[in-house]
Order: C-alpha cells, then structure tokens, then sequence
C-alpha cells in the first residue's frame, strides 16, 4: 500500500465516517419517503400529489417561503449592516434578539403572532380598520416564516460585513464614485454569495415550518393550508402513504430550489473565494 | 504649486495628530513624508486626500482651495498600504473602474476604455494578468495594479501611503526603483508617506520630516542627512552614537571627548548632547588626543563595510563603521583596545529634546 503526502493525515477514516453519517442521519430516512410512497401504486400517487389541496399547499408553502425569504433578504442586509458598521448603545441587546427566533419553541412564536395580528389584537385592530387582513390568511404565513426567517440572513451576512474593508470604499471614493455606484457596485457584488446563502437557508426553513404557520393560518383547505400541515393531518388519518407522497413531492422541489440556488451561488461565488 | 498644505491642524479625541502643519510640494515633485508611527503623516496624507476633513486649515490643490471639496472631486489618486483592490473584479475592470463610474457626459467609450486600461497595463508591465482577479497576483503585482487604477482617473496629484510597506525586502526593492522610473516618465506631483528612512533618501526629490504632528525639517535627501537641524532627525536618519555632555566656551565636552563647537559659542555654559554618525568615528591604536579608548566587542566584516561595536571604560556601547581600505589597513581584532576619534560630530543642546 503506498503512503499518501497529505499533510492532513486520515482522509479516508475521516470521509468513511462523513459518509456513514450522512447515510445514517440524512439519505436512510429520506430514502423510506419514496418508498413508502410506491406502496400505494402509481395511480394514486399521481391522484395525491395532483389532488387540487395538495396542489394549493405546496403553491402556499413555497410561495409564502419565497416571499418571506426575499423580505428576509432585503431587511436582513439592513439588519446585519446596522449591527456591523454603527456602534451604539445597546448594540449587543439587539444583535442577542435577532437569534430569538432561533430559540423559541415555534409553537410559542405561532400563538404570540396569532393573537398581535388577530382582529382584536394590537397590531391586527388597527390593520383591520384599514381593511388589511392578517391573521388566517397567506399574508399571516408569510408574516411567521420572516419572523423564523431572518436571523439565517443576518447570521450569514454579519462575518461577511465585517470583513469588508473600508479602505474599499475609500478607494472607490478617491477614483470618483458616488455612493450609488458604491452600493451598486462594490458592496453588493461582494455581498452577493452570502446573501445567496442567507437566502436559501431562510427559504429552506420556512419550507419545512410547522408550529409557528399553524396557529396564525386557521388552516382553511385550498386557502391558508400549507405542505406540512397536509402531511400532518394524513398522519392523524392514519394515510401514510399518502403523507409520505406529499412529503416526498416537497423534498424533491426544495432540493431541485437549493440546488438552483447553490449552483448560482457557486457560478457567482467562484470569483469570490479567498 | 501642485500642493500647499496651509496650518491644518487635526485632533482625534484627545490625541493631537497635526499641530498647525504647512509645506507644500512643487507641480511634479516626488515627495515622502516620513516619521515614526504616530507622527501624523498618514493623516495629512488623508486630509490632501480628502478621506479626513482638518480642524483647522486650508488644502490647496493646483492652486485652488480643495479645503471642502468631497474626494471623489479632488482629482487624487490614493495608493493603499494593503492595495484595498476591489476583489471580485478583474484586474482590467479594478484599472477600468474609475472611468466607467463617471457621469455620462464624461465616460469614454468602450473603444476607449479598452484602450486606455491596456496601455496603463503596459506601463505597470502587467497587461497579460488583465483578466485575472487580484487573489491570484503577488503582493507587488497587486500594488501595481492599485496604482494603474488610481493613474487611469488622470489625477493631478499621486498619494501613496506606505505604498511599499506590506511587501518583502527584495521586492520592496525592485517596485522602489520602479516607481523612481515611473515618475521620471510621467512627472505627476507625488507624495508618499513611510517610516523608513532609507525608501525616503533613496525615492524622494525632498523629504518632509514629522514628529509628533509637527514637521521636524523638510529639505532634499542630501540635505536631511547631513545637515539635520533638529537631534530628532539626526536620530531617526539612521544609527548615530549619543555622547551627553556639556558646551562651554564654544567648545563642547562630551565625557571624555572634547570637540570644538563654535555655533554654540555665544551661549552660557550648559548641558548638550553630541551625535556622531558610525561611519564618522575612525579607530587607531596610538592616543592622538580628543579620544576615548575602548575594547570590541563585536566584529562584523560581512559586506560593503565593516561593522565594529566596542564598549569603553564606562560601558558605554560605540558602534563604528569601516571602509573595507580602512579595515583592511588595520585589521583589528575581537577584543583589541583600540582609541576611537571623530572626525564629525553634530551637538544640540539639550532642551533641543531628540
């Protein structure tokens, strides 16, 4: 057997047990999705993921979890901006806030939202004498998957802030640029892969949320019923079958999305690397 | 006057950086600001540039008042210490960057921006690594391309802020002589800011000496090195020997050597310091007068001159630097006594603080 070079020694123990890991942990699961599934037979795996409910479900759930990403997107560059570039007081209080939603048991983030926007709540009264809705309805879902959503931005934006340099900006500054082009192009091309990143974590996350959409959607069928909630029910009708069809459905658009959304990050990204 | 630097004065909190600071630089000049770090001329670098606004003061810029205008007007260019390269562009669009963010009216056309960012390659000898991303060049590479990028706006004026401090030795070596070529062909007035005594006396047409936010002296090399005016830039331009004494009757008494000092000789009798330079001290081995014996204690005879370290009676430590006609004419050895003169010395008084 030749001796390899590496400098790092244990390559191949070390990949073994990466790819043990992920066999036990995260292919061994999955792989029961679509195998459950067939147990039913062609024709009424067809009939379930084109059942018109399902059909709304998975409309709702990724729709509202792009939404609410693309809201994170943009709010969370301000946030991480903020938090990095400007010392103020009580600087720290507010960059510990932002992994609350991290920390909160979803169910409580769902019953807390449910009453501020519900029709008597605080937030939900006043929207409601203007006509705006939110509560049991898609904008509520929306609302809950940005508050679990933003800190996957933040988070991923905060280190890449950091190291920005200022000198940069001088630089731009001292060869004629005005703040717009400074933004436009030197900020946020440099921003771009870790907001990509931010992105797709925050849409990865509200595709799969469960407790906190459940409270503030009412989970009307065809209206405000999202893809896990679906699955959730078959379960407590004892259709596995049928749950695992609808779960396997979401697992193959969420994993065509982020891998979309990673091959962009990686096209744009390759320039980027250090 | 390419630059005229009026009583600018700046405070950052309680830590005065400049102290009512004026020089100016002629139109096509090359001038290096130096001192120790600390000293305040980064900051007057950034106020020419307008990256800092002065407390107080006036910037003048081919004599018209800059004070208040914003650094993207001011025609500078701005060389960093780290490059600050915009990374995720290439080398060509880092150089192009300065002429595709002007206002419409005046953008050249590609045609022209082609041509223009090609030809400053050339002149920085980097043209094939145009499409490249600055990751990939070399620290020197990289600060010529910081430097095509600041020429292509056609700035009147040149900063570089310690343009050569974050490279190697050798390679800080090669992009100093260039420079030197560089500005021969181009003549842009050029100011460059570095702590190293030896990059200023080589590069510069005139040195500005700074200490403590306050210029010290500013002169041609020549002039610095061997007339310095204050003990603080005789200090900083290289090692010097320091012997305290006192001056009396024009005539200065420095332990136990004695040298005449007739620039002092209308003053009373008081404390002074002389500095002699190691190359200004000549050793024998007979006792010609005006002298100090002492013991080497180090020898070094690898390179152009010899260096001799002794230590006197006293302890006092004599640094010596020999030609290689005189080392070979006396060949001394570890540990000899031999007599050391002078043959130069410079003494300041001693509330003329170093």
């Amino acid at each position: 057997m030749s001796k390899s070079n590496r400098v790092l020694p244990g390559f191949r123990i070390t990949m073994a047990f990466t790819l043990l890991y992920l066999g036990l942990i995260v292919i061994v699961p999955l792989t029961t999705l679509p195998v459950e599934s067939i147990t039913m037979g062609w024709t009424a795996f067809h009939r379930t993921l084109t059942d018109p409910r399902v059909v709304a479900s998975y409309k709702l759930s990724l729709g509202a979890s792009f939404v609410a990403a693309i809201v994170n997107g943009v709010f969370g560059v301000l946030v991480a901006w903020v938090l990095v570039r400007y010392p103020f007081p009580g600087r720290r209080v507010i960059d510990a806030l932002i992994d609350l939603p991290f920390a909160l048991p979803t169910a409580v983030a769902g019953i807390t939202l449910t009453t501020l926007y519900a029709p008597n709540g605080w937030l939900g009264a006043p929207l409601a004498r203007h006509g705006l809705k939110v509560s049991f309805t898609p904008l509520g879902v929306t609302v809950a998957l940005i508050f679990i959503g933003l800190p996957f931005v933040v988070r991923t934006l905060q280190p890449v802030i950091e190291e920005l340099d200022l000198q940069v900006e001088e630089a731009a500054t001292s060869l004629g640029a005005n703040r717009w082009h400074i933004t436009t192009r030197i900020i946020l091309p440099y921003l771009y892969p870790a907001w990509i990143t931010g992105f797709a974590l925050s849409f990865a996350r509200a595709v799969g949320e469960y407790g906190s959409v459940v409270f503030i959607s009412g989970n009307m069928p065809m209206r405000t019923e999202i893809a896990p909630l679906l699955i959730i029910t078959k379960l407590l009708q004892y259709d596995y079958a049928g749950a695992t069809t609808i779960a396997f459905g979401l697992l193959v658009i969420s994993f065509v999305l982020l891998l979309a959304i990673n091959g962009l990050q990686h096209w744009t990204g390759r320039r980027l690397a250090h | 006057m390419g630059i005229e630097v009026r009583h600018v004065s700046k405070t950052f909190g309680q830590f005065r950086s400049l102290d009512d600071v004026s020089f100016s630089v002629a139109s096509g000049e090359l001038v290096a600001l130096l001192g120790p770090s600390g000293s305040g001329k980064t900051t007057l670098l950034r106020i020419i540039a307008g990256l800092e606004q002065a407390d107080a003061g006036t910037v003048l810029l081919e004599d018209s008042d800059a004070t208040h205008v914003n650094a993207r007007d001011r025609g500078v260019g701005f060389v960093f210490q780290h490059y600050a390269l915009f990374r995720h562009l290439t080398v060509f669009e880092n150089v192009a960057f300065g002429l595709r963010v002007r206002p419409r009216g005046r953008r050249p056309t590609e045609a022209v921006i082609q041509e223009k960012v090609h030809k400053l390659l050339a002149l920085v000898q980097l043209d094939y690594l145009g499409k490249r991303y600055p990751r990939q060049l070399s620290g020197g590479q990289r600060q010529r391309v910081a430097l095509a990028r600041a020429l292509a706006v056609e700035p009147n004026v040149l900063l570089l802020d310690e343009p050569f401090g974050a490279l190697d030795a050798k390679v800080r070596q090669e992009l100093r002589r260039w420079l030197r070529r560089l500005h021969e062909d181009i003549r842009l007035t050029s100011v460059f800011v570095t702590h190293d005594q030896e990059e200023a006396l080589e590069l510069a047409d005139r040195v500005v000496i700074m200490n403590q936010g306050r210029i010290e002296q500013q002169g041609s090399p020549e002039e610095v090195f061997e007339r310095p005016a204050t003990a603080f830039v005789m200090n900083f331009l290289g090692s010097v020997n320091i012997f305290h004494g006192r001056v009396e009757d024009g005539r200065a008494f420095l332990g136990p050597l004695a040298v005449d000092s007739p620039e002092h000789a209308g003053q009373p009798p008081q404390p002074a310091t002389g500095y002699a330079r190691p190359h200004e001290l000549d050793l024998g081995r007979a006792d010609t007068g005006g002298g100090l014996w002492a013991r080497i204690t180090d020898l070094n005879t690898t390179g152009a001159v010899v260096k001799v370290e002794l230590t006197d009676d006293e302890g006092r430590l004599i640094q010596v630097q020999l030609g290689r006609d005189a080392y070979t004419e006396l060949l001394p050895t570890a540990g000899e006594r031999l007599y050391v003169t002078l043959k130069r010395v410079r003494v300041f008084l001693k509330d003329e603080k170093p």
